[in-house]
């Protein structure tokens, strides 16, 4: 569905924020896109969308190059909240509208379908009741979901997401990951980038770790390893671990190691990684087994 | 009565009015993109920068309107290079190409006196306005208008959000080019109407004025263009009997219902807001005000937490 093969981005400035960057995503899929600040996440998101040129290799959507699938609106985004102009007149309905212009004619008037496409993506992240709201009149969570909505009425295959969880609080997470389940399961393919250690075993099938290049990239349960994160964030990451007299009163060799960015800690029990707050539930990436954080076990 | 007719017995003032009334609606069309972009002074500068096109046509006996456009362009396009290419901000980058090429405008009718009328560029002369130049005016508003009927969403999407855009199919590039172009052909007609210093008046404006009635953007835009014609239509007729600049009738008649839309609009307005604030002290909060927790109905988040 995805292919990266090889791609190197130079911005004008001369920075290199890409290099030598391969991976491949298969359709049906949710796959998160890790690593610190300045790692290059967002110029992949520019890169895929055809706002930064690579320097060298190339980047397949469906097998088509990036402009022929643009146009065929295979891809859609849902944006950083930073890059939205949240004054400009128009309703959360008309944004959500604006996902079916890639399915309109010349004049772009919208038909039945637009219109009935635009309801049910309204009603499915839950924003029918406040369709007629300015769009900066939503509270940061609803905001998110907008988009979403967006991305969900224009029916791209490929969906990006920049940080759809900053600003957002436990329920409506749960809600976008839900949601995010439901399109994976239509087989769409979701890249998403997040600081949200501690939820990407929750929600990903797929880790991409990045730093200038990927470090790694698989399933989440081989990816997503502890050896691996440090690597992605070296001195970044707070690393805490309880082991032997501290957690135990027995003499169980397990430790606990709690990772964090900035937002939810991830929790390594002994070698498996667990949820600080919640135990995973739909996730078939993270084991089943794995206890929740605060009990001691 | 029959006095008040008096302007329609003329046919220069017909001219005048229906000419005034189009290039007025044509350009608070752009106004409400404009204004959205921060790029409100834009208008003023390709005003400004059509002066040297225009003395540079006149030196080497070409159309005015091709000059003035070419050089509008010109400067639209180097706004747009400084812009993309430099750290610079938009008032930095308007102001320097624009001083630029006001500059060699200048100096160009200096050297050249006979040359270039200025205090016809600058204030604009409909009144007097020739067949010809009227034709021009016309042929040129038409164009425009009929570029921007056709195109106004997918420029409102481009405005809005450039990567959705991108992702929806559109060419980004081509439709700012597209627009910029449209802008530089309104600023010559516009110029002949109300003179270069009052240009940016009528980009800006209407949408303004617009912005504050509502917040749907096809609304705006309608708003806008029937303020825009109505008061250009009526600020070239008041001139007749005012006897003054016509382009100064319009910005005046413009300004004027801004701030009544300042002061009255139902809901950004002065007075609504001051209403608004004393009923969120004094009465029950807005039933429509959720918190973001209750999720509304339909949406069925899972149950977190063990
Ligand atoms: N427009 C630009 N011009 C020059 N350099 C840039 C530009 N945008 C980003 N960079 C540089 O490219 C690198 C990668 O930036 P990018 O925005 O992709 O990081 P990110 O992973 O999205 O970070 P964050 O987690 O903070 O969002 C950084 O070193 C940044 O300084
Ligand atoms: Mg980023």
């Amino acid at each position: 569905m995805l292919s990266v093969e090889g791609i190197t981005v130079t911005y004008p400035s001369g920075t290199t924020a890409l290099r030598d960057v391969t991976f491949d995503l298969d359709a049906g899929s949710i796959c998160g896109l890790v690593g610190i600040n300045g790692s290059g996440k967002s110029t992949l998101f520019k890169a895929i969308m055809g706002f930064v040129a690579p320097r060298s290799g190339t980047i397949r959507i469906a097998g088509l190059p990036v402009p022929t699938a643009l146009r065929q609106g295979l891809v859609a985004y849902v944006p950083q909240s930073e890059e939205v102009d949240w004054n400009f007149p128009v309703l959360v309905e008309d944004v959500v509208m604006m996902g079916r212009y890639g399915h309109m004619g010349f004049l772009r008037r919208p038909s039945a379908l637009d219109r009935a496409k635009v309801d049910a993506a309204l009603a499915r992240v839950g924003l029918a009741d406040l369709r007629h709201r300015q769009i900066g009149e939503l509270s940061g969570g609803q905001k998110k979901r907008a988009f979403l909505a967006r991305a969900i009425a224009q029916e791209g295959r490929l969906i990006l997401l920049d940080e759809p969880f900053t600003g957002v609080d436990v329920k409506t997470e749960a809600a976008i990951v839900e949601l995010l389940g439901e399109l994976r399961a239509e087989g769409r393919l979701m890249l998403v980038s997040t600081h949200n250690l501690g939820s990407v075993p929750d929600f990903c099938d797929r880790v991409v770790l990045i730093l200038r290049t990927v470090l790694a990239a698989g399933p989440t349960a081989e990816t997503f390893t502890q050896a691996n994160l440090q690597r992605a964030f070296g001195g970044t990451l707070r690393h805490f671990r309880l082991e032997g007299a501290s957690l135990h009163d027995d003499a169980d060799a397990r430790g606990l190691s709690v990772l964090t960015d900035d937002e939810r800690p991830l929790v390594f029990y002994g070698d498996r990684a667990s949820l600080a707050e919640a135990p995973p539930q739909t996730s078939d990436a993270a084991p089943a087994d794995a206890p929740a954080a605060g009990e001691k076990p | 009565m029959s006095e008040l007719l008096v302007p329609f017995a003329y046919d220069y003032m017909l001219k005048a009015m229906w000419v005034s009334a189009l290039v007025g609606g044509v350009c608070a069309f752009l106004s409400a993109y404009l204004m959205l972009k921060g790029w409100s002074l834009m208008g003023d500068a390709l005003a400004h920068s059509i002066v040297p096109g225009v003395a540079a046509a006149h030196l080497l006996k070409l159309p005015y309107a091709v000059g003035a456009f070419l050089a509008g362009l010109l400067a639209a396009l180097g706004m747009a290079l400084v812009r993309s290419r430099s750290k610079l901000r938009e008032d930095a980058v308007i102001g320097i190409v624009f001083t630029a090429f006001f500059a060699a405008g200048m100096l160009m009718a200096s050297l050249n006196p006979t040359s270039v009328n200025i205090q016809s560029i600058a204030l604009g002369n409909i009144l007097g306005i020739s067949d010809g130049d009227a034709r021009q005016v016309v042929v040129i508003a038409a164009i425009s208008l009929l570029i921007l009927a056709a195109s106004w969403k997918d420029l409102m999407l481009v405005f809005f959000d450039e990567a959705h855009a991108r992702a929806a199919g559109l060419r980004p590039e081509l439709l700012n080019v597209l627009f910029f172009t449209v802008l530089s052909a309104m600023s010559v007609a516009a110029l002949q109407t109300v003179g270069a210093l009052l240009v940016i008046a009528l980009v800006v404006t209407p949408g303004a004025t617009a912005y504050l009635l509502t917040d749907r953007f096809p609304r705006l835009l309608a708003i806008s263009i029937v303020l825009g014609v109505v008061t250009s239509f009526l600020g070239a007729y008041l001139s007749f009997f005012l006897d003054g600049a016509t382009g100064g009738v319009i910005v005046v008649l413009q300004t004027l219902v801004f701030l009544a839309a300042f002061v009255l609009a139902p809901k950004h307005g002065l007075l609504a807001q001051r209403r608004l604030a004393a009923a969120r002290d004094a009465g029950p909060p807005d039933p429509a005000a959720r918190p973001d927790g209750e999720v509304p109905q339909g949406f069925v988040p899972r149950e977190t937490g063990p």
